[in-house]
């Protein structure tokens, strides 16, 4: 059964063969390739638990797949703990499943002491808004510091293979994971004109007190699977931390086979696995649109998606590609509960009413082995917080959004943000709302080139995007952010 | 609310259709009727039958000048658009964005599906063109199923 999850062929990824890697999971000897994450590999094989919870010992499995939940922690070479989601297999690592709360390991922290490192502009996060945020500021002549926990850049935008909307600026009729190259090639470029620091399988951890002017933060590297810590001392830095997937209340919810959209797309788009065999997609939004048309792409069956809204939420030319490939869409309905023993079996579904109750009596069984679920994603701005902005809870962004004025700047001199972690958007404005923190935050700090005319073109590039019916939330989020930030100011 | 908001699936009267003359000589169908800022398909025409004022407005194809080349079937993010051209004895010719495993190749009978993914027709592919990693497949098939078949199984 585990092989057969391997996309073998893909009409738009070329995935290459690599070298097989030799590891074992609880004694077991298993294969991977080069490039797996653990848990891909693990996928691949055919493992869907991964941990338990602490309560009732219920299965846990893949939910997120980008390092931001704690359903995948195992232990590897002995040390606890590990996001094997996001942590690289390597030749003849020992995982193990680890009990519930872990001793904390010796071998986690390497003895030494920290090491520290001055930027001018640390950027946290490597998604579209991130890498041209860096691209920007280090084209302005900052010194940049690029961290990311992934194990390498991109973010989401590696996980795009559909052609992008926009104009020619935009590069409109490209696919994320092209542009995501391009990017990757630039910062590449930076890099070994010692622009660009670049530290990968890197968490920024926390905000620390710091000098007059200065911001302090600390940030852990893996190396292996131990860690080392830095101190980071910046004069500005940019927040592009993206988001997390919404859960969705129902019974059954936590069973391995029930992921996020992100965690979908991960799988089968980065490390060509395929999450099942057949899916139930929920919510009709342009994500859930987008990754039912590419799970098909991936040769994997969509029963149908289920909206709870009376309406598709995404673009009608996302739901005619599934619509015209014999997927229904139907609206006014959604999940009732997820069955199965320790992996999803099957749902049910159910009709909602005018008001979004279940209509008893609709029900409807449906044979699936996944639910992906595609309900929204909510800022990820724990940092940002603790780094003592002013936040608002601002519904048509996703939930609490640090305040910012239209450089991007929050409410602490030098502290910027992003893309989906300034409130819930798409990816072609986070890379302008990228660039616009990028020169900005360079610009305060003495460096221009030409930064006022690129400035003044990137906001009307955003500004256009935004003009359409398709842009009117991200257009009310940003204007109560405006309205807030006059109150405080 | 509009049908096709709920289903996903247009139908005609949502179109705006060229007429006998101009399907002969071969025409872009661009099935786009939501206001997306995007304009690839303005950029790619070679003749200027596609414009658009802003990039948030739906483009209109010029009937007259548009000759059914397909430049811009494989530009367009959506896959929203289609070639149709009537040819002689009740056959049409429809050129469709295809981006699935098996690629067809041309004199293959394929399975022709409208836009729910019901089954049409079975039809011959007579053009198969790869462009990025789009491929563009045209297919003979009765002129009266021309406005309804927009994708294939093979």
């Amino acid at each position: 059964m585990g092989a057969s999850l391997r996309i073998q062929n893909h009409p738009i990824i070329d995935f290459k063969q690599k070298k097989k890697i030799t590891f074992y999971f609880n004694r077991r000897k298993l294969e991977g390739f080069e490039g797996d994450s653990i848990a891909s590999a693990l996928y691949a094989n055919g493992v869907k638990v991964f941990t338990k919870s602490l309560r009732y010992d219920n299965p846990r499995g893949f939910f997120c797949g980008i390092g931001k939940c704690a359903s995948c922690l195992m232990r590897v070479n002995g040390i606890p703990n590990v996001r094997t989601c996001i942590a690289p297999l390597k030749e003849n690592i020992k995982v193990e499943t680890q009990e519930k709360l872990p001793a904390l390991s010796s071998a986690e922290f390497n003895k030494q002491h920290k090491k520290t490192l001055t930027v001018d502009l640390l950027v946290v996060g490597a998604g579209p808004a991130g890498m041209c945020s860096s691209i920007e500021a280090a084209r302005q002549g900052a010194s940049v510091l690029l961290v990311d926990e992934n194990m390498d850049v991109g973010g989401q935008l590696i996980k795009q293979t559909h052609k992008f909307f926009g104009s020619k600026q935009e590069r409109a009729g490209t696919r994320g994971i092209e542009i995501a190259e391009e990017l990757k090639k630039e910062i590449k470029k930076l890099q070994e004109q010692k622009k660009i620091n670049l530290m990968v399988n890197s968490t920024v951890i926390g905000y620390y007190e710091g000098e007059k002017g200065k911001h302090r933060f600390g940030v852990v590297k893996r190396k292996g699977y131990s860690s080392i810590f830095y101190e980071v001392v910046c004069r500005a830095v940019v927040f592009s931390c993206g988001a997390m997937e919404n859960m969705l209340l129902f019974p059954g919810n936590d069973l391995p086979g029930v992921y996020g959209a992100g965690a979908v797309q991960t799988l089968m788009n980065v490390y060509g696995v395929k999450p099942g065999n057949r899916v139930l997609m929920v919510g009709a939004g342009n994500v859930g649109l987008i990754v039912s048309y590419q799970l098909l792409q991936a040769g994997v069956q969509v029963d149908r998606v289920v909206e709870a809204a009376p309406v598709i939420g995404g673009y009608h030319v996302h739901a005619a590609k599934l619509r015209r490939c014999g997927v229904p869409i139907y609206t006014s309905y959604s999940v009732k509960e997820v069955y199965g023993r320790n992996c999803v079996e099957g749902a049910v579904v159910v009709k909602l009413d005018e008001n979004w109750n279940p209509i008893e009596g609709t029900e409807e069984k449906i044979k699936c082995d996944t639910v992906c679920l595609a309900v929204g994603l909510t800022p990820s701005t724990r940092l940002l917080s603790q780094a003592g902005v002013e936040m608002e809870f601002i519904p048509e962004a996703g939930g609490y959004v640090a305040l910012h004025n239209r450089f991007m700047e929050t409410t602490v001199d030098n502290i910027y943000v992003a893309g989906d972690s300034s409130g819930i958007e798409e990816a072609s404005t986070a890379m302008i709302e990228g660039k616009i923190a990028g020169v900005a935050a360079s610009l305060k700090l003495g460096y221009n080139q030409n930064a006022k005319k690129l400035l003044k073109q990137y906001l009307e590039e955003l500004d256009r995007l935004r003009s359409g019916p398709f842009g009117e939330k991200p257009r009310i989020a940003k204007e109560k952010i405006t309205k807030f930030l006059e109150k405080k100011t | 609310m509009k049908e096709y908001e709920k289903t996903g699936v247009l139908s005609l009267k949502d179109l705006r259709l060229p007429n006998e003359k101009q399907l002969e000589k071969g025409v872009a169908i661009i099935e786009c009727v939501q206001h997306i800022p995007c304009n690839p398909c303005v950029d790619a025409c070679p003749f200027d039958a596609i414009s658009m004022k802003d990039i948030n407005d739906l483009p209109v194809v010029d009937f007259d000048k548009c000759v059914g080349c397909g430049q811009c079937i494989s530009v367009c993010p959506g896959l929203a658009i289609f070639v149709v051209k009537h040819i002689m004895d009740g056959k049409a010719l429809i050129s469709i964005p295809y981006e699935f495993l098996p690629v067809p190749s041309v004199n293959d009978k394929v399975e022709a599906l409208d836009r729910e993914g019901r089954f049409v027709d079975t039809v011959v592919v007579k053009k198969v063109v790869k462009k990025g990693k789009t491929w563009v497949v045209t297919v003979l098939a009765n002129v009266e199923d021309a406005m309804n078949i927009r994708n294939i199984r093979v």
